[in-house]
Order: C-alpha cells, then sequence, then structure tokens
C-alpha cells in the first residue's frame, strides 16, 4: 500500500514561504516524479512526505491514515538520499541491514531479506566491503537496497542520479524503473532533469516556487502544456515561442512549436531565417534559426543528414495540428 | 612534490627545521642520560663521578616508585575518563541550535587559557578551601560537614582541577567533529527506525571515534607530565605524587640531580609503554 494525499499542505521557513498550500493525491503503485527548476521546493516537498520537515498547516495522509505528526521511522516510507548517506563505518551488509536491526527483527529475517536485496541489485560480492570502497553507481545501488528491505509503502528519491555520469545515469534509471515494475511500490522521484522525468514517470508533478504547474502523464504534458512554464520545460530541446504579428495569426498572445514539429527545407516554407549553430548528433540534426523578428533563434530539428550549414538561408514550416497557443497570463488557449 | 628536483629541494628547505628540532629534542635527553649515570649532589660535593646503574636502582627500589606510577596512570586515566565523557555529551549540547551560541561557545573554551598554577590555585582556594570555600558553603547549606578535599579526596581532587582544564580542549575538537557529521545520515538513519539513543551509538560515536582517538592520545602526553596542579595543591603528600613530581621531589628537595635523572629516563619509559597501549587500543581509529 503507498496511498498519499497531500491536503493544503503548507510549508514556511520563518517568514519565507516555500510552498503555498497545496493538494496533491498520489495513487498506490504510482511512479510520480517531481520536477522543477532549482529552488522551486522540489525537496522540501519529499521531506515534508518523509517527515523530516514538520508542515507548516495542512495535513498529510498515508493510507489514509493521518500522518502529519507521525514521526518519520512510523510512517513507513523509505527514502534515498542525493547523497546516498550510507553509515561509512558499516560494512554494505551492514547498511542494507541496519533497518531491519532498529525494527528488531530475528537475525535468520534480516540475513534472508539483506540476501534478496543484494541478489536483486547486484551488490553480494561487494556485502563485507565499506561504502569507501564502492563506486558511486555501487553506492547508489546500495542506499536503494536499504530503502528496500524495509518493504516500505512507498520510496521517496531525492535527486539520486545526480552524483552520477551519463552513462551510469541512463543504467540506473533503467534499474529504477525496472525496479519499480516488479515491486509495484509507489514511488516520489525528486529531479530536476526532465528526461529522467519524461522516462521514469507515471504521473509528472511540475512545480514552479512551491506552485504546481500540472500534474498529469507524459505525453499530457507534452502534448497539452497547461501554461507556457510547462511548455517550455517538458520536452528537450526546448520549445520555440514566438509572439508578436506570428502569434497574432494564430490568435494568441504567444504561440510555441516543438524542434520536432517544424519541417525544415533549403526553398520553400512559411518562415525564412538563417542557419545558425547546427548540432549534428547523427540521428538528427538540431539547426539554431536567426529569424527577423525574434530575439530567440528557433531550434528546428531535421532527421538524418541534412546539407545546411553556418549562413544558409533556411525555411521553416510548422506542423499546424502541433502550434500550442497561450493567451496574455502565458495560460493555454484551447 | 613530483619530481626529482622539487624533492631534494624539499630536503634542503625542511633540513634548519629538522635541525633544531633534534637539537631541541637530543641535547636535554643526551644531557639527562649523561647525569643518571652520575653521582651528582650539587649542594653536597657536586659531580662524584661515575656509578653505573646504581641510580636506576635506587630510584626504582624506593618505596616510592611504584606508588608514584601507579598515581599517575590513575589521574592519567581519570581525566581522560571524564573529559572524553563530559566532552562528547558537551559537544552534543553545543552542536544543537540554540540562543547565545557564540558566547557559549566562548565561556566553554574559556577554562584552556587559565594557566594551570592560576586554576589550581583558584580550585584550592575559593572552591576546595573547608572553611570558605563554595564546596564547603554547599555542604553546609544541607547540612553536612565540609570535606577537606585535598586531604580526604585528594586524588579526585586533582582530577577533577584537570579534568575542568582540559574538558575544553576535547569539547572543541569533538564538537568540530560533530559538525562535520553529514546530517544527511542522521536523517536515513531517522528514516530507518533508530530512535536517538540509537542514532548516537551507531552513527554519531563511530563518526567521533577519530577525533576521541586524537583527543585520548594528545591529552595523554600532556597529562603524563602535569606538575603545577600538584605543586599549588597538595605538593605531592596525601597519595597524590605523581612520577612527574617525584622526580622533581629528587632534584630539587634532595638535591640529588643523577637519581633524578635516573627517574626522568623512567618517565620516558613510562610515557612509550603508554603510548604503545594506547596505540594498540586506538590507533587503529587513525587509518580510517
Ligand atoms: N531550512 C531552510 N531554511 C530556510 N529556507 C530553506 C530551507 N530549506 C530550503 N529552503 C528554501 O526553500 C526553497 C526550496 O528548497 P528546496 O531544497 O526544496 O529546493 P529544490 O527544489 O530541492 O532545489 P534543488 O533542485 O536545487 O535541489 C529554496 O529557496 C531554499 O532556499
Ligand atoms: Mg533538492
Amino acid at each position: 500500500m503507498g496511498h498519499i494525499v497531500l491536503d493544503n499542505v503548507k510549508k514556511s521557513f520563518g517568514d519565507i514561504t516555500v510552498i503555498p498550500p497545496l493538494d496533491l493525491q498520489i495513487e498506490d503503485g504510482e511512479f510520480v516524479v517531481f520536477v522543477g527548476p532549482s529552488g522551486c521546493g522540489k525537496s522540501t516537498l519529499l521531506r515534508l512526505i518523509a517527515g523530516l520537515e514538520d508542515v507548516s498547516s495542512g495535513t498529510i495522509r498515508i493510507d489514509g491514515q493521518d500522518s502529519t505528526a507521525v514521526p518519520p521511522a512510523k510512517r513507513g516510507l523509505a527514502m534515498v538520499f542525493q547523497s546516498y548517506a550510507l553509515y561509512p563505518h558499516m560494512t554494505v551488509r551492514k547498511n542494507i541491514c541496519f533497518p531491519l536491526r532498529m525494527a528488531k527483527l530475528d537475525k535468520a529475517e534480516q540475513d534472508r531479506r539483506v540476501e534478496q536485496a543484494a541478489a536483486v541489485l547486484n551488490l553480494t560480492e561487494y556485502l563485507d566491503r565499506r561504502p569507501g570502497q564502492l563506486s558511486g553507481g555501487q553506492r547508489q545501488r546500495v542506499a536503494i537496497g536499504r530503502a528496500i528491505v524495509r518493504e516500505p509503502a512507498a520510496f521517496l528519491f531525492d535527486e539520486p542520479l545526480s552524483n552520477l555520469d551519463a552513462a551510469l545515469r541512463v543504467g540506473m534509471r533503467l534499474e529504477i524503473s525496472e525496479l519499480h515494475e516488479r515491486l509495484k511500490t509507489t514511488m516520489i522521484y525528486v529531479t530536476h532533469d526532465q528526461v529522467e522525468a519524461m522516462t521514469m514517470a507515471d504521473k509528472i508533478v511540475v512545480l514552479q516556487a512551491g506552485i504546481i504547474e500540472q500534474v498529469g502523464s507524459p505525453l499530457e504534458l507534452y502534448r497539452t502544456p497547461r501554461n507556457r512554464f510547462v511548455a517550455g520545460f517538458i520536452g528537450s530541446p526546448k520549445m520555440n515561442f514566438l509572439e508578436g504579428p506570428e502569434a497574432a495569426k494564430h490568435d494568441a498572445r504567444t504561440i510555441g512549436v516543438r524542434p520536432e514539429h517544424i519541417t525544415p527545407s533549403p526553398s520553400e516554407g512559411v518562415w525564412k531565417g538563417r542557419v545558425g549553430v547546427s548540432e549534428h548528433l547523427g540521428s538528427d540534426t538540431f539547426f539554431h534559426v536567426h529569424m527577423e523578428g525574434c530575439a530567440e533563434p528557433i531550434t528546428v530539428r531535421s532527421g538524418g543528414e541534412v546539407d545546411m550549414h553556418h549562413g544558409d538561408a533556411i525555411y521553416m514550416t510548422p506542423d499546424p495540428g502541433h502550434i500550442h497557443r497561450f493567451d496574455g497570463e502565458g495560460l493555454r488557449i484551447a | 612534490m613530483a619530481t626529482q628536483h622539487s624533492r631534494s629541494a624539499a630536503r634542503v628547505m625542511l633540513a634548519p627545521a629538522v635541525f633544531l628540532l633534534l637539537v631541541w629534542m637530543l641535547v636535554p635527553l643526551t644531557m639527562t642520560l649523561y647525569f643518571s649515570f652520575k653521582r651528582y649532589l650539587p649542594l653536597r660535593g657536586g659531580d662524584q663521578g661515575w656509578v653505573g646503574f646504581d641510580n636506576y636502582v635506587r630510584f626504582v627500589t624506593s618505596s616510592a616508585f611504584w606508588p608514584s606510577v601507579q598515581t599517575t596512570l590513575l589521574i592519567v586515566g581519570g581525566v581522560l575518563l571524564i573529559t572524553v565523557i563530559l566532552g562528547v555529551l558537551l559537544a552534543l549540547l553545543l552542536d544543537q541550535p540554540m540562543w547565545g551560541q557564540g558566547i557559549v561557545r566562548i565561556l566553554v573554551i574559556a577554562p584552556f587559557f587559565v594557566m594551570p598554577t592560576v586554576s589550581a590555585l583558584v580550585w584550592k582556594n575559593m572552591f576546595m578551601d573547608p572553611v570558605n570555600g563554595l564546596f564547603a558553603h554547599l555542604w553546609k547549606f544541607f547540612g553536612l560537614a565540609p570535606i577537606e578535599w585535598l586531604s580526604q579526596a585528594s586524588m579526585l581532587s586533582i582530577v577533577l582541577i584537570v579534568s575542568w582544564q582540559w574538558l575544553p580542549f576535547a569539547t572543541l575538537i569533538l564538537l568540530t567533529a560533530i559538525q562535520s557529521l553529514d546530517s544527511e545520515q542522521l536523517e536515513a538513519a531517522e528514516m530507518d527506525g533508530a530512535n536517538p539513543l540509537a542514532r548516537f551509538g551507531h552513527i554519531i560515536l563511530p563518526h567521533l571515534s577519530q577525533a576521541i582517538t586524537i583527543v585520548i592520545l594528545i591529552q595523554t602526553i600532556f597529562l603524563l607530565s602535569i606538575f603545577a596542579e600538584i605543586f599549588v595543591t597538595t605538593q605531592g603528600s596525601f597519595g597524590t605524587r605523581t612520577l612527574a613530581y617525584l622526580i622533581f621531589q629528587r632534584v630539587l628537595e634532595s638535591q640529588n640531580v643523577g637519581l633524578g635523572s635516573a627517574g626522568g629516563v623512567y618517565a620516558i619509559i613510562l610515557a612509550n609503554i603508554v603510548a604503545l597501549f594506547l596505540m594498540r587500543i586506538v590507533g587503529k581509529n587513525l587509518d580510517a
């Protein structure tokens, strides 16, 4: 079980309100990702759920029970910290075993669960090492191991992959997703990397300055962002925004088109510009196009290898079905 | 310091310091050794020639020797015990956010700046005096007969005075160690279901082990040779004669430099034995 409801939860540090009253519902077994720019209150929200911070007002219910005043250990949640927070003087085995020892489980059961977790996470060979003798990815797995042995109602991850290199990050991302498939336990995952959010989440919660901008599945957010902020945050590379006469043509203050929804051509199209920097990734090429009347260059995706170079004239055609329109407040116009 | 050149340059630059240290250590050591094999009574005939191991035999066979070793070890052990335990507790307390933290920290450190002689005098006259001391008043307030601290509980008194002086040092080192503990580790332990006592035992104390080791080693070095506190208070009577004090008495009160020097050599041996034991017991903490 792991059904978590936040009802009017607010958090202030002294005079500064980090999280204005906020409602959120997390279903049992869901993989929820909190995503948002740095300092928007993702960690704070997670720590409120964990019980490491007290809410200023509002209630947190876990599996229907009011847990607002319940101490962290009693909430049945397990947390994986960004710094891993392994106990440096204990072996991997003792680290993973620690929550079980604290729960005073009998020795045989402790051993069984540790062995099982180690097998799941490929840690069996390292059980007698200390954290200092492990690589970053291995430490990460130990931290996850320490979380899973408790068989918690939900896992909380605070940017668990941000200390890993790019290749390892992709690997661990898959491992965590796989773990979720296998355990079917609720997971709440904090990240500021929208790729992690898109690839792992069942449900993404986009936060800005403590306010929930939108909640939805990755594709919902991609297809129908509720406002300009979400539109710009979800998707990589970023959505292009155009204002002025181009937007007026579509009865909007601003229009947004994703790079993958613009077709470039050397000879004909709706918009005309000049190629600036181009990024060749092999499978795709991204052109940064300078267009008259646009402060920011427009990013355009082209499949495969295209023969256009710096300074060349380029024509672009947006896909009419994929033009997002926003009003003066930045809200989506349906 | 990777290249050959920079290494030899480093050696040349280190040489004066090393030389100075060597002279600093070797001259007194050689002189002590030299005198320890002589019969040398400055006021009663001066240098009377070589006597072999006579002084060494006389020093150990004197009835005061073993009790003085025992006293020394008791004082060192007692002070270490008190300063480490109280130091850990105080460090935990000072680590808590509280009002006036800066001032409280300075107050805690203050005793370390008081000279041993002064602090011993203050304790002797203001606290432990059986007539006018604060403790005497306290005892009388509760209707008890005041204790004559320095004669009835002489060892305890000295251990208390010395502990009071060294507590700030222990607290300071342990406080910095506590502050270097990653707070996420404590939070992780809290989530793992560890109550405050378990968090202390399983996380904080192991984290402190290195600092505790350092405190023990450094304090031992200084505690083996405490002198002023005894000189000012009991003058070595009432079973408070440490090895250092015994040597002082042999040299200055009995005016026997040869015998005192032999005692000095024993003191060196004792210090090394203690150091060896300590390194065995706690030294492994320094590797981590
Ligand atoms: N203990 C605290 N006291 C005062 N302000 C705090 C405290 N903890 C966090 N804040 C503030 O709350 C805001 C949100 O912090 P939080 O750590 O939740 O951000 P975040 O979204 O996790 O950012 P990041 O992606 O950089 O980790 C920040 O502006 C921060 O300065
Ligand atoms: Mg954070």
